[in-house]
Parts: C-alpha cells; structure tokens; sequence
C-alpha cells in the first residue's frame, strides 16, 4: 500500500467533503445546536439517576460522567465518520454507484469508509474531551504517561470496535439490500454504552459483552481513566478491537464477491 | 497486427432471482418463504475486440448488454468461462488494469453532488496517483475536446445533463485509459448534447487509439460510431460482424422514387419488369434489391426521360428493431 498516496487522497476527501458541508451553513448551525443540547441532555438525565442514590453500580455521578464523556467522544466520531460514510454504503449498493468505488484503484473500504466527513461531530469531540478534562479534574486524576497512552489504547479501541460492528451490518447490504433497521438497532445501543456496564443486570452483562460489545467501548476506558481497571480487561479490549477489525475486512472482501451491482 | 485487446471464452453468468406473485397474500408468502431461482442471464458467449475498435452492444433491454460491460470490468464475478482484458482478469480488480479502464454509466453519476466538477476532477486525479500539474494538464486538454469552460467552476447540481454528462466524461478519462465502457452515455441528452459526446467519443479515439465498447439505444450513437456490433438476444449473441453487413441483410431492398417528365413516361416504367411500390401520376417508388441498384439505375436514366430520383434508405431504427426480436443472422 502507498502511503504517501492514500494520505494525499485522504487530505483531499477532507478538502472536498469540508467543502460540501460548508454549502449547507444553516444545517451545520442545526448540527451544532442540536450536539451542545444532547450533551446538556444526557448530562442531565444522568444527574437524575443519580438524584436518589450516590452510586450506580458502584459508580458516583462525577465517575459515571467520564463514561459520558467518551461516549459524546465516540459519539463524535461516530457523527464526523462513521455516519456520513458506512450509512452511504447501503446507498450505494442500493443504487448500483459502488460500481464506481470498485473501479478505483484505492482500496474500496478505505474509499467508502473515509469518504465524507461531518464537520458538525468535530464540536462534539471538542465537548467531550472538554468534559474529560472536566472529569479529571473534580475526580482529582494523575496524568501521567501510561495513563495517558492507555486512555489512547484503549478508546482507539473502542472505535475500532464501533467502525467493525457498523460496516459488518453495512456490508450485509449486499445480500439484504435494506439494513437501515440494524443500524438504527446499533445505534440504539450505543445509548446503552453512557452508563456503567456493572449498573446491568448479569445477563445484560453478559450480553452486551460477547454478543454486541457494547460495554467494552465505554467502560473499559473510563475504568482506565479511574485507575480501576484491570490488566485483563485491557488486553481483552485490545483482542476483541483487532478480530473485529480483521473480520470486517474479511468480511467486506467475501461480500464483494456477491456483488452483483444494481440494473440500470 | 492488430492485437485483441479483449478475449472471452464460453462466458455466462447466473443471477438468483426471487419472484413474487401480487396481492397482499404473494407478499406475505414471499417475505417467509422467498422463492429465488437461478437464470442464466449471459449463455455461453465467445467474441474478441481488438486494440482501438469501437463496437456497440445491440440488444432488447434485459438482453445482457450491461451484464456483459461489467464482467468485462471486472464488477461482476463470471460464473462460467474466462474474460481476458489487456492481458489481465477483470474481477481481480487489479491496480495496473483499473488504471487502464474506465466505466461511464449515463444513468449514475460519480461527480460529488455540491461541489462544482473542478473538485471532483482533481480528486480522481490523486485517485490516480496524478500529480497536480499533470492534472491541470489533462483537464485543459479534455475540457478544450468537450467544449466546456465555465461549467467546471459550477456546482454540479446546478449543470444541465448535457453539461453534467460531459464533467462525468472528463472525471472518467482523466486518467487517460485504453479501454473505455460506455452504458447508454447519451440516455436523456437532447440531439445537440448527444452529437457533440459522439464527436467527442470518435475524437478521443482516433487521437488515443482508445477500445471503446458501447451499448445504447439510440441508433444514431451505433451508426455514427461502430463499425462492429454485437447483437446479444436473451443473454446469447445472435450477431456479431459489420453494422453495414447487418444492414444489408437486414434491408435488402432499397426504395428508389423516379420523378418521370410526363405520365407516359412512368406508365413505360411501370411495365417495364420493375416491381413498383405505388404510382402517383408522374411519380413512381420503385423496390429495388441493393445488389441491382447500380445497374438498375444505369438502365433507367439510359431508356427514361427522368426529371429526378431519390434514393431512400429504411429507417434505421426500425432494421435494427429486427435484430432485437431475432434470434440469429448468419451473414
């Protein structure tokens, strides 16, 4: 693979899909209202169950907001990526124009993954590491180096684990045509990932961690920033990001083969 | 020697299809127990295109035609039997072959949508690993050959079809590829639009010895364009040779309307041994076999006062109509 020339197709997709966005002003201003009230929102609804009992799980309101914090993080991301590009894949294939991703000479899940960007999510980041700097500092954390570069690990992650499962279900779209149902389902519980994982029940657990990992990709690295996180779980996290990584790609390149293009 | 450019062996493909009968109870029946079967929709075909040939695709809609285009380029995985283009399997989607074709689709659009074409242009060009000078380059060369300008720095929303299938020209050959795949490029263009992406296409040919493989159904982009035509009938090639060939076989018969000087005159020519169409006083539609034209006319002008004549061909579109109904044409 040539670096050099896929990071200048990435500066360009940047330039262009900035530039697309940046016709629409009005949209980008809704965007941003509607990031800074969703933060406002959560955080608030948080504070309610929180209102009767100090703990959740074993958490406190000024920890639980950490998990809130990665999660508008992640959510961001989700937003400035993930959404604008894996929902098109369906487009795409629905409307027979992956024909002119394939013909490409780049590889096509780098094309249909980092295509477009929402300028919108990049605020949401910002407010979520804003809220983390927060988080430290009423819950008077260390920042020191492995903290930090674990913090890194484990919400890189986390993204990892989030961009597989939804271009996993996108790519099912070649065989299904519609999946907009699933990823609305996915999307629905990501909402989950803003409270503890020990705040379920044990079967809930268990399910929204082997099944959909949910829970790995916000409360493990929240655990990181409290310093209650154990070894194991790190490296399960970091097992469990790369084979859904690698299956993706796999998957995605068998899908191809079953591609039989739109009519025209 | 011309080399072949392109080579298929004994190709088919298969699709799963799934049917289903109307009415709310078909629907219900086909969202537990969906009933697909497989249909051979390419059967076994043979032809080889060689290096800077142009050749239409003729064929019914639903024939194969599109089928066919993206098995050639690599988009669809053949089921049975080998395609070689410029030495190389399609389907394997290789870097060096994707920089050697293009796909042009009159019906889709690669352009983004709100930006003007100029964007889209140069992000291709990295695509193609194009440095930027060389691509301001090309852009210049192609936009001159297409007669667009301003258009470039226009949203592409807010171009014409015609305006936009030109930016979606340029977006695909900026890489300058040998083979060119054209989808009915002139679908929804006005007369205008389509002479001038003919006159394009035959341009860019003649400068780049270009493979260009068509498909449309506007007859005037195959007369004008291809000498070869492949007539594919449900999924099999029922022709494949020289338009004109086609054309003669196809039309036998020529009309010839003979303007006599006086009505005598015709009533001679109309008793002596031609089949006649119709007279109308003076005038008189001769149907003369294409073979006996020359010397038929010679005869004419040498034994009949002639005022004048007119030569008329059969529509085209209602020859080639022949061909999408007909199974096979041994010529």
């Amino acid at each position: 693979m040539n670096l050099r020339k896929y990071l200048k197709v990435y500066k360009k997709f940047l330039h262009t899909s900035l530039a697309s966005e940046l016709e629409y002003k009005t949209n980008i201003l809704v965007d941003l209202i509607t990031a800074i009230l969703s933060l406002v929102g959560s955080i608030f609804l948080l504070s309610i169950f929180f209102q009767n009992s100090g703990y959740i799980g074993g958490w406190k309101f000024e920890q639980a907001l950490i998990i809130q914090a990665i999660y508008t993080i992640l959510n961001g991301i989700t937003n400035t990526w993930f959404n604008p590009n894996l929902t098109e894949i369906v487009k795409h294939i629905r409307e027979g124009t992956l024909d002119f991703v394939l013909l490409k000479p780049i590889d096509s899940q780098f094309f249909i993954s980092l295509k477009k960007i929402n300028p919108s999510g990049f605020l949401e980041i910002m407010l979520g590491f804003l809220l983390l700097l927060f988080c430290i500092r009423i819950n008077q954390l260390n920042l020191n180096l492995s903290f930090l570069s674990l913090s890194l690990i484990t919400i890189s992650c986390s993204i990892c684990i989030l961009y597989s499962l939804w271009f996993f279900i996108s790519t099912t779209t070649i065989w299904f045509v519609k999946t907009w149902n699933a990823i609305e389902v996915l999307r629905s519980f990501l909402y989950i990932g803003r409270f503890p994982l020990s705040s379920f029940s044990f079967s809930l657990r268990i399910f929204f961690s082997v099944f959909i990992p949910i829970a790995f990709i916000t409360t493990i690295p929240s655990e990181v920033f409290l310093g209650l996180s154990v070894f194991w779980k790190i490296l399960l996290e970091i097992i469990v990001a790369t084979i859904f990584l690698i299956n993706s790609r796999k998957f995605w390149l068998f899908a191809l083969k079953f591609y039989s293009s739109a009519s025209s | 020697m011309v080399q072949n450019i392109i080579d298929v062996k004994n190709l088919s493909k298969s699709f799963d299809i799934s049917s289903k009968e109307p009415g709310l109870k078909g629907t219900i029946k086909h969202f537990f127990r969906r009933q697909t079967k497989s249909i051979k929709v390419i059967k076994d075909i043979s032809f080889e295109i060689k290096e800077g040939e142009i050749v239409g695709f003729l064929g019914a809609n639903g024939a194969g035609k599109t089928t066919i285009l993206k098995m050639l380029c690599g988009l669809i995985y053949p089921s049975e039997g080998s395609i070689l283009v410029s030495g190389y399997l399609p389907f394997r989607r290789k870097e060096n072959f994707l920089k050697n074709i293009t796909l042009i689709m009159g019906q889709k659009q690669q352009l983004i949508w709100d930006l003007p074409p100029i964007e889209s242009f140069y992000l291709n060009a990295s695509i193609y690993d194009i440095d930027k000078f060389e691509a301001k380059k090309r852009i210049k060369k192609l936009s001159e050959m297409l007669e667009i300008d301003e258009e470039l720095f226009i949203p592409v929303r807010k171009l014409s079809l015609g305006q936009r299938m030109k930016s979606e020209l340029l977006a695909a050959l900026i890489h300058e590829p040998n083979i060119l795949f054209l989808d009915e490029p002139t679908l929804g263009l006005d007369i205008n639009a389509q002479r001038n992406l003919r006159k394009f296409l035959q341009k860019y040919n003649k400068e780049t010895n270009a493979t260009i493989c068509l498909t449309s159904h506007y007859m005037k982009d195959i007369t004008s364009l291809c000498k070869r035509v492949i007539c594919v009938h449900e999924g099999a090639i029922s022709y494949d040779g020289k338009l004109d060939l086609l054309l003669k076989k196809l039309s036998p018969v020529k009309e010839i309307l003979i303007v006599c000087r006086s009505e005598e005159d015709a009533i001679k020519l109309e008793n002596s041994g031609f089949t006649v169409k119709n007279k109308i006083k003076n005038e008189i539609t001769l149907k003369i076999e294409n073979n006996f034209i020359t010397s038929s006319l010679k005869n004419i002008l040498n034994n009949f006062d002639i005022e004048d004549l007119f030569i008329n061909e059969p529509p085209i579109d209602e020859v080639i109509g022949k061909v999408l109904i007909k199974k096979d044409y041994d010529i």
